[in-house]
């Protein structure tokens, strides 16, 4: 990962053509340089960046959708709201749980299970599974959820499965909706673990798993002394890009489940949709949504903090 | 040479262990594709995986309608495309100076751009309807696109910065030479040599906007404007009740075109292809 120049790019040295009398004014040139960057640079500025300063300013706010000419500034009203609301604080516990389960704990590991088993495997098996797992990755989030709910519906496929095994089966997406979800999640996102993962292992070189083989080391030491400490980085990278894919998840909860019933597959993106345009509090909404990026940006800085370890 | 054999007898046995570890896991993972596949072809489909009484293809023929599939794939189509473009023209743009000229902006240009990638796009999507409503932006499909070509924008210099970066300044030199500009020499020379890197980042932009539903469900509007990945809804609200066979239809109608897209570049580039620049350093 190469944040830092790679060479210098085509110096005064080099350049004989029209830049040659702007040596002159090398302000000039650094603009003229800059410049293909404007139309991207426009578009961020407007698109993105903006946004972000709004987000900022309107959540401290009483911005309401409807019927009201004017909003005011209510300092930290909508913050202190929140951090009172027992619905907003639902949706807190859920999300962290909504991550934990199926970002650490799912997608990571799995994903590593996979990678480590691929290794193994013989070619077609491994050809199969790698198929099926990207496919369930790359086809579109609202998709995902039609046959995920499908899936733990109590008409569906797992409740037939488990009343085949004589096991009790139960209506998943109401009793237990944020486990439904969770497991969606891990369906649709593992792949991407296990692509990062499959990579990863396949630069350990070869002499140095076999040397702990044949001096008797067994599958799991050998994973836990040598496998894991060389790909650590990668695992840092993963959990990190794993999480901040997993916390703003809407579409697929929102298929399956709208957050409910009631709140108790709520997090907190759907819990910020429903105050602002069921409710209309937008201000009250996008307050919760700075804290979100707020928690979005930490974990952000110790990505980018990750990568210049690297460099 | 007995401890080569035990070595191998043991590897042997390590193979079909995993194997079978894997052909469960591929079980567990198929389920749910299997149910959409035969429910699409089932005349009575329920929510179950089952065999289908009996192969039909009216559930495609029901859904192949102006309104129910043409309108929204258009619309994904003008939306998605119209954004990919904007963001690899600008993402190729931007990406030049970043590879090619030392200036003390470039670096932390570069980490706010990454910075940007990994921000949760969902959480600024209130304040972006609430900004989109002032400035009539709102139900508009080129706000819609001038959006997504933001929220991809970060990740796509990145990744077309990263591949300019193997394309050796050298080849440039020539060109300049011969009195070619920069842009002359980004369009003939750069651009060309790497096809693969354009492929990736259009794919990948083009991917992930398509299977995008947060985005246009808060910027659109009218049904008539709605992209797939919304409209997909209306088989549960709007027609009564829910004919899952034709929402199965439907659900491989739209998913096809990332499906092929994804296996096309995957094939030429190997696998795993958009991440070998971008993630794993």
């Amino acid at each position: 990962m190469v944040v830092s120049q790679r060479g210098a790019g085509p110096g005064e040295r080099t350049v004989v053509g029209k830049e040659s009398g702007s040596n002159r004014a090398p302000r000039l040139r650094t603009l003229t340089r800059a410049l293909p960057v404007t139309p991207a640079l426009v578009i961020l500025v407007l698109f993105l960046a903006g946004p972000i300063a709004y987000c900022a300013y309107i959540a401290f706010t009483d911005l309401q959708l409807t019927g009201q000419a004017e909003s005011s500034f209510t300092g930290f009203d909508n913050f202190r709201t929140a951090f009172e609301d027992d619905a907003f604080l639902n949706a807190v516990w859920l999300t962290l749980v909504f991550t934990f389960l199926s970002s650490i704990v799912g997608q990571n590991t799995l994903g590593l299970a996979l990678a480590a088993l691929m290794q193994r495997a013989s070619k077609p098996i491994r050809t199969l599974t790698g198929g099926i797992v990207v496919t369930a990755w790359v086809l579109p989030e609202v998709v995902a959820g039609f046959l995920l709910y499908a899936f733990f519906r109590r008409e569906g496929t797992l409740n037939a499965i488990l009343d085949w095994l004589h096991l009790p089966s139960q209506n998943w997406l109401f009793t237990l909706p944020i486990l439904a979800v969770s497991f969606a999640n891990v369906w649709r996102g593992t792949a991407f673990s296990m692509l990062v993962y499959s990579a990863a292992l396949n630069e350990i070189p070869k002499e140095i798993t076999e040397a702990a083989e044949v001096d008797g080391a067994g599958g799991w030491r050998r994973m836990w002394h040598i496998t894991l400490p060389m790909i650590r980085r990668s695992i840092g990278t993963n959990l990190m890009l794993n999480t901040l894919q997993t916390l703003s998840v809407f579409g697929l909860i929102w298929v399956m489940t709208r957050g409910g019933p009631g709140n108790r597959s709520q997090t907190l993106p759907l819990f910020m949709y429903e105050q602002a345009f069921q409710k209309s509090m937008i201000g009250y909404g996008t307050a919760v949504a700075l804290l979100l990026l707020v928690v979005g940006s930490l974990f952000s800085l110790v990505y980018l903090r990750l990568l210049r370890t690297e460099v | 040479m007995a401890a080569r054999t035990t070595l191998n007898t043991r590897r042997a046995k390590r193979r079909y262990a995993a194997d079978a570890s894997l052909l469960f896991v591929a079980a567990a993972f198929v389920l749910p594709l299997a149910w959409v596949i035969l429910s699409s072809l089932d005349p009575r489909a329920g929510l179950k995986v089952k065999l289908p009484d009996g192969v039909t293809l009216d559930n495609f023929d029901a859904v192949l309608k102006p309104d129910i599939t043409f309108t929204p794939l258009l619309n994904s189509l003008i939306l998605c495309g119209g954004a990919t473009l904007l963001t690899v023209v600008c993402a190729a743009l931007a990406a030049y100076p970043l590879s090619r000229f030392r200036s003390r902006l470039n670096r932390p240009f570069l980490l706010t751009i990454i910075f940007a990638t990994s921000l949760p796009i969902t959480a600024i999507m209130v304040p972006v309807y609430a900004l989109f409503v002032q400035v009539n932006l709102i139900d508009t499909m080129q706000g819609t696109i001038f959006f997504f070509t933001a929220s991809q924008l970060p990740f796509a210099i990145w990744l077309m910065k990263n591949f300019m970066d193997g394309v050796p300044k050298e080849l440039e030199e020539a060109a300049w030479t011969d009195g070619a500009s920069s842009f002359q020499s980004l369009l003939r020379v750069v651009l060309p040599l790497m096809g693969p890197g354009i492929a990736v980042v259009t794919v990948f932009s083009f991917v992930a906007m398509w299977g995008n539903f947060f985005v246009p469900f808060m910027l659109l509007l009218s049904p008539e404007q709605m992209p797939a990945s919304v409209s997909i809804n209306d088989f549960f609200g709007n027609r009564g009740t829910v004919v899952y066979g034709q929402l199965a239809a439907f659900s491989i109608i739209y998913s096809t075109p990332v499906i092929l897209l994804y296996v096309l570049v995957a094939r030429k580039l190997g696998g795993g292809f958009a991440l070998g620049g971008a993630v794993k350093g």
